[in-house]
């Protein structure tokens, strides 16, 4: 327990120096790709910020693309710090975005823009509930929640296309253009989330939700006991039980935590930016996938989830803005799993330098990341 | 009308068994060296572009590209292997998110569609495996659509699995493999080279979830699409589970997954009015559902886990 306290140990720079170095060295394994595949890597990366950060109303674009992502990386980061491999953010969001439309649809109309607390509310509920599935089955019949949470993740996306394109279902537009192609119902106008301008630069809701979200993990997780025995429990399953803490618990908590951050953010997408339920862009989208890049990126920490969500909602802006001839779909995806495996990789480089220094990080950054953790309550897969 | 009804159902959940069947055989080997690869998903879809690519461009006679077709799908599966293999045995990266950082990497929004757009994959392949007829005997009641008319792809998964548990209970080789699996540092006192066994099985991993990759992009979705194989490198990790680390229990859940993928189409073949989603969602409740019975504490007891999975060996620290 007292090795907790160690974290100090990592040299701070370390915290700047190995995401940028990681995305650094993806990008010169990225232009690699480029070469081979006939384009040049200089103009495709001046392309891919111009087009996320640079051209104008290219910086709001990317905070919306970057408003789901910010929750999936807090997901994500929110029970990896536990070492419970929660891999269903994807079907959370999911759940969040079918609850959130159904109250919006609902009350939209009646209750304008105080049905969004209810729409984040009903998020909150759905995807804590779903993801509470796989993590009361691990707390309690120690399943692997890797395999359970992915699993869940494609029948959320079975259960979303069912709505929309097998079943009359509430979701479902009947009427108009709707009984010609499949799609969901447009929420009231009256309850779309605000766009706060901010100079040129226009802020969804969502994103500014999501920033309270990402400090009160913060919070939680830094300055309170249960984030304390998170940590312990993340660091050595062992020493928590012979403690008396109540890993089972934990579990289940930091699961329907988890769960709940990523549904919130199904909440946003329906409010934000899609206003209908639409299952085949949920499932194209990935944001589950994206938000353990995020999270492995942003060393864990919510208040660095927010930077490298916007520099990933960048990519993924980017991506979409310029994809098609001279610019090959994937490349995004590419790069990011690039980026991940280099931080990756110097996670451990950065751990092993200070070990020959006779010190050992365990923190829970490094356990989560590092090998060899013992995941609390068993469940190996 | 019964037993008709019992063939169809078990040929095409052998047909859709068979690329979760490489998936899983690779993953019980590279797991039984102690190494757990979640990038099962990632290197099945880049053995089904490289397979693709090749089937679709590279000429001559068809027998020929479809054997490279094969061997390239392979090559391009223990590709992805190595990268996690490098990251975990020589870095000790967690595996866990090692492994799901290959996923992402090689996925449906990553490096194998990248491939696929690069490579301007979009028409059917040129060549495809097809279904036999052994010994003229296709027709033979029950046994015949069974037995002789499969996929020269079954017929080699068939001889992997029977090859796979020689290997593994019956040969040195094999015995060192679980050694390292169960207690490295014994293995090692002993003289087995731990680092190379765990390279060389997380690549013959690869190399099988490769040929998984490959079943999907010649034989059951013969024309590319990213993302093709859906989640069934997921489904493979869970077989290996179900299977308890064993090549015949592998099989056996394979096709049972088999059966309920297929069930859907089955189902609507004959008529039977059920939303596809629902059945569609079967295989992954009962793979969730297996998952659960296994976990149990008699199953874990009497076969649990290579001993030593998912822990990076360190001989310094000993």
């Amino acid at each position: 327990m007292i090795r907790l306290e160690r974290r100090a140990d990592l040299p701070r720079w370390l915290n700047w120096a190995i995401p940028i170095g990681s995305i650094l060295a993806a990008l010169v394994a990225g232009s690699v790709l480029i070469l081979a595949s006939g384009n040049s890597p200089f103009s495709t990366y001046s392309r891919i910020i111009d087009r996320a950060f640079v051209s104008s109303g290219a910086f709001s674009a990317t905070l919306i693309a970057a408003t789901p992502l910010l929750f999936t990386g807090l997901a994500a980061s929110a029970a990896f710090k536990m070492g419970v491999f929660n891999i269903g953010g994807q079907g959370q969001y999911v759940m969040g975005s079918i609850s959130a439309s159904a109250v919006g649809l609902a009350w939209g109309e009646s209750l304008g823009k105080g049905v969004i607390p209810l729409m984040i509310m009903a998020a909150i509920v759905a995807g804590a509930a779903w993801a509470g599935i796989a993590g009361a089955l691990r707390a309690y019949l120690s399943t692997n929640e890797i395999i359970t949470s992915l699993m869940l993740n494609y029948i959320a996306a079975n259960l979303g296309s069912w709505l929309i394109f097998n079943s009359r279902s509430y979701w479902r537009l009947l009427t108009g253009s709707g009984l010609m192609f499949p799609q969901g119902k447009r929420l009231p106008e009256t309850s779309d989330w605000p766009l706060l301008g901010l100079g040129s630069v226009s802020v969804p809701f969502g994103f500014l939700v999501g920033m309270v979200f990402a400090a009160g993990t913060y919070v939680l997780y830094r300055h309170t006991r249960f984030g304390f025995e998170v940590e312990i429990i993340g660091d050595s399953p062992a020493a928590a039980s012979y403690a008396g803490m109540r890993t089972r618990r934990k579990v289940l908590a930091v699961m329907a935590i988890s769960g709940a951050l990523a549904g919130v953010g199904g909440a946003s997408d329906v409010g934000d930016f899609r206003h209908i339920l639409d299952p085949k862009g949920l499932g194209q989208s990935g944001y589950g996938y994206t938000g353990i890049v995020i999270a492995a990126l942003a060393r864990l920490n919510p208040i660095a989830v927010i930077v490298v969500a916007v520099f990933m909602g960048g990519l993924d802006n980017a991506g979409r803005a310029l994809q098609g001839p001279g610019f090959p779909a994937g490349l995004v995806g590419t790069l990011q799993g690039l980026v991940l495996f280099f931080a990756l990789g110097g996670e451990i480089l950065a751990r092993y330098r200070i070990r020959r220094a006779h010190h050992r990080i365990a923190g829970p950054v490094a356990s989560a990341l590092a090998p060899g953790t013992d995941s609390p309550g068993g469940g190996r897969p | 009308m019964n037993a008709n009804l019992f063939v169809v159902i078990a040929v095409s959940a052998i047909y859709y068994g068979t690329p979760v069947l490489f998936a899983g055989l690779g993953e019980v080997l590279t797991e039984r060296s102690g190494v757990l690869n979640l990038g099962v998903e990632g290197m099945m879809l880049l053995g089904a572009v490289s397979a693709s690519w090749c089937s679709a461009r590279v000429g001559g006679p068809g027998w020929l590209v479809l054997a490279l077709s094969v061997l390239l799908g392979m090559a391009a599966g223990a590709l992805g292997a190595l990268i996690h293999a490098f990251a975990v045995i020589t870095l000790r990266v967690n595996q866990t998110v090692s492994g799901l950082a290959l996923t992402i990497l090689a996925g449906a929004a990553g490096f194998s569609s990248y491939l696929a757009n690069v490579w301007e994959l979009k028409n059917p392949v040129r060549h495809q495996f097809g279904k036999l007829d052994v010994l003229g005997l296709k027709d033979a009641p029950v046994l015949g659509p069974l037995l002789f008319n499969q996929t020269l792809l079954t017929y080699l998964s068939w001889v992997l699995v029977a090859a796979c548990s020689w290997y593994l209970f019956r040969t040195r080789a094999g015995l060192h493999l679980r050694a390292v699996g169960e207690s490295p540092q014994t293995a090692d006192a002993m003289g087995i080279n731990v680092v190379r066994t765990r390279y060389v099985h997380t690549l013959i991993g690869g190399a099988f979830a490769g040929i998984g990759g490959v079943c999907f992009s010649l034989s059951i979705v013969p024309t590319w699409q990213d993302g093709m194989t859906a989640g069934r490198g997921w489904i493979a990790i869970a077989l290996v589970i179900f299977g308890f680390w064993r090549p015949d229990l592998t099989m056996v859940g394979a096709y049972l997954f088999g059966a309920f993928a297929s069930l859907s189409l089955t189902l609507q073949a004959r008529g039977v009015k059920v939303a596809p989603q629902l059945l569609d969602s079967l295989p992954y409740v009962m793979t969730i559902v297996v998952l659960v019975m296994v976990s149990g504490g008699w199953a874990k007891r009497r076969l649990g886990a290579p001993a030593a999975l998912g822990i990076p060996y360190e001989r310094e620290e000993r």
